[in-house]
């Protein structure tokens, strides 16, 4: 693969290749579909860099895997789909806990429970509110396509670096089925890569005191000062890591609000609203977490009405219900089980509002 | 070896003061690990990883880089610290509530895959942190607070025998079960440790020893009782011994 050159590829392969590129030397996985194409990527590509790839025996081993190849302050990721993503909750809730930098990818199917392997957007709750125990935060990412999906992975490995905290692409099995040209940035030069000499893993060497990673002090005090630091952390991220996606708002009445790829659906929607005269346009927001309350919430000055749409039964409409702050009506329409809404389907729905 | 410098503290333990209890054996079997850590010179590459259970804070009183895994997973995270850096000398510390009930599969599958890891296992058979409850490795009778008229096996099924169980797996280089109720057993015990460690610092696979402990606090006994009823109880649940060893006799 060139690096300035578009390339045709699969959506699981482009985020494992991203990965490469962004330094990722480890990965560990468990088998689930829609997403056994990006283990079985890294399981091909990863020996060819002098990477480490390994098959765990559950996802539960997997994440405190990952909690350990990151607490030596390398590159370290895993994919899965949502019931996989749920065993790894343990290990996600030690690793925000420890402050570990890392990136997880969840290509989310229909649930709850088994569920089906078709797309979906029902682990929103689980992804941006908390999954596993405590007070902690996830920086989410939601791609519509596969050249962002293979920036979002870069970047995450990147400001997960930067705030020690573990990353996470939400994405769904329409992405990472699909097929995309895409651009891929040069390889990391793995010597410029972040140095955690400060605190990771990696032995005393008979020059230094010991380094000690956990989540936990048994002194209430002392544990909530940790918190108390971790959510300052949590503040500037909220600060600085906003990302989001403004198509045709300027004069919008009506503000569809979607992410991922009903993001990129809804857009198509709106050209043709467009075109009936609906004065509509596109809120996506890119980070799930850090969520653009603010940037959301000054459309309701000049919008009618807010629409959000989803692959489940809302539940980012929450965070759009927070943005909008009981300003303006919003509405909701969402499939879930799999279901995949068309345009048909969504413009019918805009065209019932307005 | 002159008797103050026998008996001076290993230089890989820390400052800090073991939380056991009185005649636990949690402290006896780390200062073995200290002193072969010493011995071997390894020091400066070792990474500990702590387990859930009274030896939470283990990686303090070490003085080597740790940290704390999740309750079970401390082999998960011990392989994912081995694979990011080869070069380091990985060790676990686990209980027997850790290892043989909440991380079965974690053992299981680390010693499957003759992951380069030490782990040493505590075998007191109950929870000692929690307070005294029912572990895997109570034995058929033994009361404990959520078995208070005694295990039965009809009901809890049987005292699991995970030295037994993992000598089955060819990952396995090293495996042991001993304890530290007598000077000869400790003696031997440190030997057994050294073996667990060769077999990762030789990169010939997993390494475990398991040492039978005592728990005086939730046994309900004294120090000296407890080692009695260790040696008259435990031992014969437990064969101890060698049952794997695929170190070669080069040490
Ligand atoms: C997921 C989870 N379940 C339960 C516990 C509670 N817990 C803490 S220590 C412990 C038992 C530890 O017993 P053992 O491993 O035998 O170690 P010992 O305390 O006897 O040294 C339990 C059940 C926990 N911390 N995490
Ligand atoms: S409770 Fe038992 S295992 Fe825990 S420190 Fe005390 S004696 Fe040791």
């Amino acid at each position: 693969m060139e690096k300035a050159e578009k390339v045709m590829v699969k959506g699981t392969e482009a985020i494992g290749e991203a990965a490469i590129r962004a330094g990722c030397r480890l990965y560990f996985g468990y088998p689930i579909t829609p997403q056994s194409e990006l283990t079985e990527y890294m399981a091909r590509r990863l020996p060819e860099v002098n990477g480490t790839f390994l098959q765990a025996e559950s996802e539960v081993a997997v994440s405190n895997m990952i909690y350990g190849a990151a607490s030596t302050g390398k590159r370290v990721m895993t994919s899965t789909s949502s019931p996989g993503f749920s065993l790894m909750q343990e290990g996600v809730s030690y690793i925000a806990g420890a402050e570990l930098p890392c990136v997880f990818v969840n290509v989310v199917r229909g649930g709850p429970g088994l569920g089906d392997i078709q797309p979906a957007q029902s682990d929103y709750f689980q992804a941006t509110k908390g999954g596993g125990h405590g007070d902690y935060k996830l920086i989410v990412y939601g791609p519509e396509s596969l050249q962002e999906a293979v920036e979002l992975t870069i970047r995450a490995f990147d400001v997960a670096d930067k705030y020690r905290i573990p990353v996470l692409l939400l994405t769904d099995g329409l992405l990472g089925q699909m097929m995309e040209p895409v651009k891929f940035p040069s390889f990391k030069n793995l010597n410029t890569l972040p140095d955690h000499s400060d605190w990771a893993l990696t032995g005393t060497k008979m020059q230094r005191e010991p380094h000690r990673v956990t989540s936990f002090d048994l002194d209430p005090v002392k544990l909530e000062k940790m918190n108390i630091q971790r959510h300052e952390k949590y503040k500037t991220i909220v600060k600085k890591e906003k990302l989001f996606e403004e198509y045709k708002l300027n004069d919008a009445e009506v503000v569809l609000v979607a992410y991922g790829t009903m993001g990129r659906i809804v857009k198509s929607v709106v050209d043709t609203a467009r075109e009936k005269g609906v004065k509509a346009g596109v809120f996506r927001p890119i980070s799930l977490w850090p969520f653009p309350y603010e940037e959301l919430g000054r459309y309701t000055e000049n919008a009618k009405l807010f629409f959000t749409i989803e692959m489940s039964f809302g539940q980012m409409l929450e965070d759009v219900r927070l943005a909008v702050n009981g300003k303006k009506p919003v509405e909701f329409y969402g499939r879930t089980g799999g279901v995949v809404p068309t345009p048909g389907e969504v413009l019918a729905k805009l065209m019932e509002l307005v | 070896m002159a008797y103050a410098e026998r008996f001076k503290a290993p230089t890989s333990l820390s400052e800090k003061e073991f939380t056991y209890c009185p005649g636990c054996s949690h402290g006896i079997v780390h200062r073995l690990i200290a002193e072969v850590i010493d011995e071997l010179e390894i020091q400066g590459k070792t990474i500990m990883v702590a387990p859930v259970g009274c030896s939470v804070f283990a990686y303090e009183f070490f003085d080597v880089d740790g940290t704390v895994a999740a309750h079970g997973r401390a082999p998960a995270v011990a392989t994912g610290i081995k694979r990011a850096s080869p070069d380091n000398v990985v060790f676990t510390y686990q209980g027997d509530g850790d290892l043989a009930a909440i991380g079965t599969a974690e053992i299981i599958h680390a010693a499957n895959r003759g992951e380069l890891i030490t782990t040493i296992f505590i075998n007191n058979a109950i929870y000692g942190m929690t307070g005294g409850q029912m572990a895997p490795t109570t034995l058929l009778g033994m009361k404990t607070t959520t078995t208070p008229y005694g295990r039965k096996e009809n009901i809890e099924g049987y005292p699991i025998h995970v030295s037994e169980v993992l000598k089955e797996l060819s990952g396995v280089a090293f495996l042991a079960r001993t304890k530290v109720t007598t000077p000869q057993d400790v003696i031997k015990t440190k030997k057994y440790l050294k073996r667990a460690f060769y077999a990762q610092l030789n990169n010939i696979g997993f390494g475990l020893v398991e040492v039978l402990s005592t728990c005086p606090t939730n046994w309900g006994l004294t120090p000296i009782e407890s080692m009695k009823w260790l040696e008259d109880n435990m031992v014969k649940e437990f064969p101890l011994g060698v049952y794997v060893d695929k170190v070669g006799d080069v040490y």
